[in-house]
């Protein structure tokens, strides 16, 4: 009697029978029938049309039968919410129950029934639950928090369930502890609620003994995030952790190798504490390749990363890499890659006797990456090249075609790398010119020929019979052949003259292709107008290539080797490309802060201004009173009449009551200031800007009024069109390790737009072209406008200046840090990864100017937690004004001043391109002391990040 | 961790559905089939795939793939290895994990997974507790609930879950108390074309089957235990006494368990106690031949027992004609597979196997690699050996025994 008796159906329809033995009275029947469904349920069948009769059989004793009706309602609960409600009496009695084992089993089925209605029932049980007599109910009940805070964070926060977590922490049982971690982390994830501290590692430490293996995981992961104080507690960590190599679950040992290699680092290189847990660290690693080939392949993956981070915990061990021929072909391939790293003088022999048997295997990609490999080996161990160049011509006598076109390429590398060395094979290849048909292998071998045009007899034939069928090729083959014939021509004038006419014109009059046609017009013009100097520049002696080509950017390879075990690193990807991106605050909040902005200014300009005096002012604190606001900014106005700002003496405050009324009548006042050139402002931009602001019309003075507070509203129109501070380029791609790209730029604001400026310097051979540019996926979204349009190939030791437009409509993850943006850029040759960190005030929008009721308001609103204050130098001594404006100039907006206490308050407002605002406060003495205090508040806490350097940057400049 | 599983044959077809969180539609799967598709073979497919917005993470197992699929960064070792604990789980359980036993249980597979997991977090993995939770089937308790309507399903918590010793179920009785150890060793190896080894390990484990009553307490020493430089063990035993000591002392768990494993590296030199010579021709047209012989070597005055020979031919061979002087040989002309089955090699002239080949085409090819199989009784191949076995905590008198084998692993010699 088997399971597939419930799939077999009758006349009547399926579903009709069952809704009748669902009904029935025997028992038996009953549990029969539901089998059935859940059967149907366990193959996609859709049954939620039976669920009223499911439920009603809910109300049993049996365990069975009610497992059976838990796991239907998990599955279907969803889809029929007002029914689900059925269901929560029998939950709420069953948490009562004195069995441990239903009690748990109805925390833990309530919490996967994924309705809105259902999880306020769940909280009163819930939180017993996690304060049970038995431990297992406990430990179901922490995992349950971690399924309610999936579906509605508040409440979680709001009931106190993350405390209750944090005190599972200390539980007696370390089951119970393992599930809080995890449950904890996961939350953290979301949102981070709950850090790390010392007292909680050793909770986890001991817990970490004692718990099951997935336990031992969570709890693993959980002290990876974990920054010891100093040396020695990462050495007590690492000790008492270190024994978790030698568990039999591949998961935990893997987690095991993460937080070790992530606290070697805090230790002293050359300490023997580091030299014996590197020794350890190896024999778990070669025990991960025997197990399955699927942890053979995530270990494979790791072990990549670890060997290029540290290089000498493997070095012995280069056997267990060796390929067997019934290994996945996914493992093949990794394991090829760790052999090449690992590759080196003293393994060489027994690492080339394995490629060069692996090259005659079956399946053609592993043996053209083991081909390749042999041509890695060569450039990687100079020693070894001479064996390499052996071994690639042994293959390429074996004749079979892939192989022959594989090592053609690899050996024109070695070339590359070797000059003047090997070129006794050259005749060799060109027997197999006919067999090449890749465009790789094609120019490859052409440029062979070209490149030694002087030793190969009949260099001028074999071009000629590429040049016969030009117009087939590959753009590649095509550059290459044009670039070889000119190099002959050079090399060998008396004969060649027809064939180079022949090649430049094909490429100039017959090419459609941009790049081919500019590079033969180069070439034409170069070599009639002066052969010498076509000489030096074809002929220039080259660079040689690099070693490694392949190696993880250095930055990236940190990262990962922080986050072994996970996607992330099997992936080789930012550990940041792995979120989920609803789950990035930045997006989630966006819309909050837009609304909030649209609030503030529909409420209308005019009719605000009394209810604003009318509002009781808040007492004390950084946050000046509406009232004395108010006044301030009547004073403020008045400064520059009275003559220098910094030294004005504090003018009569207005009483607030008449605010309204002296606000218009000094509104009136207004145009003086802007036309007034007699103001001494010390910096003739601010001046400038100054100069032909518009006089405000007395009727909008208070608008106007509380645009000008600052000196801001006025200027601001101008001063838009003036660039703000620019961050100078700095490098982002040094041409030794990108294939002779090399990359400066900046990304900067001007005329309101945000613009990557770049310098392109071609430091390879050839000419570089087939730009293109694709940005991750950031904080702000930030994309190109528009592709990057190079018009010609950057030639060597050329450099182009480019200036690309931004926008920040692109898609949205939380970086870290913040302003951090991944960029990948093509050309020719290849595709090269880096990442940079563009200055934050690129993002600060035209329209970041705030009115003074708002920024009160929400500054009042902000809790003081937000509050995050700094100490900025003012080193070249600016006055308020020079601030106010050179702030301006940037889009940091003054909203309001006012001088208290022989202190200048500077108010000030930015917005983010994505609507985020931030306000800060400037407090600086009259005195000219040269430090600022700069409170900054927002919101969203991540936007403050560094923007103090920001502002430091600004007043530097 | 992960959000659902589903368990997919190598014709494409889901067998089984199983959702944590909300519901993933089947439609995910799709991008497995397309992998599936690409691979020469079910064993190449990756293990991990990327799609848009969820990871696929699988493993592979007699014909059938557990696909488990994750919406958010996870380790994924802990979902492989969770995924190979629910095959051997379902192997226990139905005694195969193959796409025919879980149709048959699949509502008995979908309870067990439920029990295994939960919001994507390992439950119960303890065989020993979920035996207590969901008891396997059999054919006399299925007659014995049928009369008294009592079911398979525990209505109790097993006293085991959580427990200081989660591995051991209380109040376990046995009237005839025994244990047997198996230490098994695995040679893998890679032997060149000249017969020289290119590198060899040790894969080494010792299999406990524990029939004891109560709570034992076992302390197992080794006469060499030195040997043992990289070993994985069984969470029941105490690291701290093996660091100090190096003595194995452990609670065993109920029944069959892995003590530890061990591996052997190729610094070491590991004995080759077989040996093949082959001379293999294949090419299109006539001449193509085949001959192999295999005999013992350094096997320690063992014998070799189940000695299996096996190639997978190219594609151009058609058939061949072979004459084995022991053994039985097959050749299956779907598959390619050469299969010779040798016995058991007695003292005297070594077995052999040759003849002819018949291959299309006109071309040579090059011969397959050669993969061995082969059983020696009464040896452990690194010379391992368990010392003595004590057992405190208990009053009665044990009967314990230990069995040492040594087999091949991945044996392949290139030619």
């Amino acid at each position: 009697m088997t399971d597939s008796k419930y799939f077999t159906t009758t006349k009547k329809g399926e579903i009709f029978e069952l809704k009748t033995e669902l009904n029935s009275d025997k028992k038996e029947k009953k549990r029969e029938a539901v089998k059935k469904v859940i059967a149907s349920m366990t193959v996609g069948k859709d049954v939620s049309a039976l669920f009223p009769d499911v439920i009603n059989c809910m109300q049993t004793d049996n365990v069975e039968l009610k497992k059976l009706v838990y796991l239907y309602l998990m599955n279907y609960a969803k889809s029929q919410p007002d029914m689900a409600i059925m269901a929560v009496n029998t939950f709420v009695k069953d948490c009562e129950d004195p069995n441990p084992l239903i009690r748990a089993l109805a925390v833990r089925t309530m919490g996967c029934i994924r309705v809105e209605k259902i999880t306020e029932y769940l909280c009163e049980p819930l939180r017993k639950c996690m304060k049970d007599e038995d431990p297992y109910v406990r430990k179901t009940a922490a995992v349950c928090v971690a399924k309610l805070y999936d579906m509605n964070p508040q409440l979680v926060e709001e009931q106190g369930f993350v405390e209750l977590l944090n005190d599972l922490l200390s539980d007696a049982n370390p089951m119970v502890v393992a599930n809080a971690v995890a449950a904890l982390s996961e939350i953290n994830e979301a949102k981070p609620l709950i850090e790390v501290n010392s007292q909680m590692v050793n909770k986890l430490l001991t817990a970490l003994n004692e718990c099951t293996e997935w336990g031992q995981v969570f709890i693993l992961d959980a002290l990876s995030g974990y920054a010891p104080r100093d040396e020695r507690e990462a050495q007590n960590i690492c000790e008492r952790i270190s024994p978790r190599l030698a568990h039999a679950n591949a998961a935990v040992v893997l987690s095991t190798v993460k937080v070790l290699m992530k606290l070697i680092e805090m230790l002293p290189a050359d300490s023997e504490f580091i030299a014996s847990l590197t020794k350890k660290l190896a024999p778990p690693m070669v025990t991960l390749l025997s197990a399955e080939p699927e942890i053979q392949y995530v270990a494979l993956r790791n072990i990549n990363l670890i060997v290029q981070k540290r290089p000498d915990i493997l070095k012995q061990e280069m056997k267990v890499f060796f390929v067997k021929y019934n290994d996945p072909i996914y493992v093949k391939m990794e394991k090829l890659d760790v052999m090449i790293r690992l590759a080196q003088q003293s393994n060489i022999a027994q690492v080339l006797s394995e490629l060069k048997e692996y090259a005659t295997e079956v399946d053609v990609d592993f043996v053209r990456k083991s081909v390749r490999a042999i041509g890695r080996c060569a450039i990687k161990v100079e020693q070894s090249a001479e064996r390499c160049v052996a071994t690639l011509l042994e293959l390429i006598q074996t004749k079979v075609n892939y192989v022959v076109q594989e090592a053609v390429v690899v050996i024109k590398d070695i070339f590359r790398k070797y000059p003047n060395r090997y070129e006794s094979i050259i005749s060799t290849l060109c027997e197999n010119l006919d067999t090449l048909d890749e465009p790789e292998a094609r120019a490859s071998m052409i440029w062979i020929i070209g490149e030694y045009a002087e030793r190969i007899d009949n260099a001028d034939e074999l071009l000629e019979s590429f040049v016969d069928g030009f117009h087939d090729e590959n753009t590649q083959v095509q550059l290459q052949l044009l670039t070889s014939v000119v190099k002959l021509f050079l090399k060998r004038p008396t004969d060649t003259q027809q064939l180079v006419q022949r090649v430049l014109s094909l490429a100039t009059q017959d090419s459609d292709n941009p790049d081919l046609r500019d590079r033969g017009y180069i070439y034409w013009r170069l070599l009639s107008a002066d052969p010498a100097a076509a000489k030096q520049v074809v002929l220039a002696e080259k660079p040689l290539i690099s070693e490694e080509t392949d190696l993880l950017e250095p930055s990236l390879l940190d990262q990962l080797v922080c986050h072994i075990g996970s996607l992330a690193s099997v992936y080789h990807k930012p550990p940041s490309s792995f979120v989920d991106n609803t789950k990035a605050p930045l997006r989630q909040l966006a819309p909050n802060a837009a609304a909030l902005a649209t609030n503030g200014s529909s409420s209308g300009d005019m009719d605000s201004a009394p209810g604003l005096i009318g509002v009781p002012a808040p007492s004390g604190g950084a946050v000046p009173s509406q009232d004395t606001l108010i006044a301030d900014l009547l004073q403020l106005d008045m400064n520059p009449m009275g003559g220098s700002s910094a030294a004005a003496p504090a003018a009569p405050v207005a009483a607030p009551g008449g605010g309204l009324d002296d606000l218009l009548g000094l509104g009136g006042g207004a145009p003086s200031y802007g036309a007034a050139p007699a103001a001494p402002m010390a910096d003739p931009l601010a001046a400038w800007g100054a100069a032909p602001a518009p006089p405000a019309a007395a009727g909008g003075g208070l608008n106007d009024l509380f645009g000008l507070g600052g000196g801001g509203g006025g200027m601001g129109g101008v001063m838009g069109g003036v660039q703000g501070f620019q961050t100078p380029k700095t490098q982002w791609l040094d041409a030794a390790s990108h294939k002779g790209l090399q990359l400066e730029g900046a990304v900067v604001r001007k005329n309101g737009a945000i613009y990557m400026e770049m310098a392109i310097t071609n430091k390879a051979m050839q000419p570089l072209s087939d730009f293109a540019i694709q940005f991750n996926k950031n904080s702000f979204g930030l994309v190109p406008a528009q592709p990057l349009h190079i018009a010609a190939p950057v030639f060597p030791n050329q450099t182009t200046q480019v200036s690309l437009r931004l926008d920040t409509n692109g898609p949205v993850q939380k970086m870290d840090p913040l302003a951090n943006v991944q960029i990948a850029m093509k050309n020719n040759v290849d595709v090269f990864y880096f990442a940079t960190v563009v200055p934050m005030l690129v993002y600060f929008a035209e329209d970041g100017m705030m009115e003074k009721r708002e920024f009160l308001e929400l500054w009042k609103e902000i809790p003081e937690a937000n509050e995050q204050q700094f100490t900025i130098m003012n080193n070249r001594g600016l006055s308020a004004d020079d601030i106010c404006s050179k702030l301006q100039a940037n889009n940091v907006f003054t909203v309001a001043r006012r001088s208290v206490d022989g202190q200048e308050l500077l108010y000030h407002s930015i917005k983010y391109t994505n609507k985020i605002v931030v306000l800060s406060e400037l407090k600086m003495e009259i005195t000219g002391a040269p430090t600022l205090t700069l409170s900054l508040k927002s919101r969203h806490v991540t936007a403050l990040a560094n923007l103090n350097e920001m502002y430091q940057q600004i007043f530097d400049n | 961790m992960l959000n659902s599983l589903f368990i997919v044959n190598t014709s494409g077809d889901v067998i089984l559905e199983k959702h944590w969180k909300s519901v993933i539609h089947r439609s995910i799967c799709d991008y497995f089939f397309d992998a599936q598709k690409k691979a020469s073979c079910p064993e190449d497919v990756p293990p991990i795939i990327a799609t848009p917005h969820h990871y696929l993470i699988s493993v592979y197992h007699s014909q059938i793939f557990l696909v488990a699929v994750s919406t958010e960064e996870t380790p994924p070792l802990m979902v492989i290895e969770f995924l190979h604990r629910v095959v051997a789980t379902l192997t226990s359980y139905f005694d195969e994990c193959s796409d025919s036993a879980i149709k048959d249980n699949c509502v008995m597979v979908f309870e067990l997974l439920d029990e295994m997991l939960d919001n994507g977090y390992p439950l119960v993995t303890e065989l020993n507790i979920l035996q207590d939770l969901i008891k396997p089937p059999n054919f006399l308790r299925n007659i014995a609930n049928q009369v008294t309507g009592r079911t398979n399903i525990s209505e109790v918590l097993p006293s085991g879950q959580l427990s200081n010793i989660p591995w051991r179920r209380h109040g376990v009785k046995y009237t005839n108390n025994e244990a047997y150890f198996d230490v098994i060793e695995e040679i893998d190896a890679i032997i060149d074309k000249q017969g020289a080894t290119v590198c060899s390990e040790i894969q080494g484990y010792i299999d406990c089957c524990s029939r004891l009553t109560g709570m034992p307490d076992l302390t197992m020493t080794l006469v060499n235990p030195r040997l043992l430089d990289d070993v994985s063990f069984h969470p029941c035993v105490r690291f701290k006494r093996w660091e100090n000591e190096r003595v194995l002392s452990f609670v065993p768990p109920d029944g069959n368990f892995r003590l530890l494993s061990y591996h052997i590296a190729t610094q070491n030199i590991v004995a080759i106690p077989i040996y093949v010579r082959h001379s293999i021709l294949l090419k299109g047209g006539v001449g193509s031949r085949i001959e192999l012989t295999v005999g013992p070597k350094q096997s320690m005055g063992k014998v070799l027992e189940e000695v299996v020979v096996e190639m997978t031919m190219p594609k151009a061979v058609q058939n061949c004609n072979l004459t084995p002087s022991h053994g039985k040989y097959s050749f299956d002309p779907a598959s390619k597979l050469l299969q010779w089955n040798v016995g058991k090699i007695e003292l005297g002239k070594p077995p052999t196997l040759k003849g002819s080949v018949t291959v299309s085409g006109t071309a040579v090819v090059e011969p397959p690699p050669i993969s061995v199989k082969f059983k020696i009784n009464q040896l452990a191949a690194s010379g391992l050996k368990v010392n003595r076995l004590d057992m405190y905590g208990e009053n009665y008198k044990p009967f314990k025994g230990v069995k040492y084998i040594t087999k091949a692993g991945r044996f392949q010699i290139r030619t």
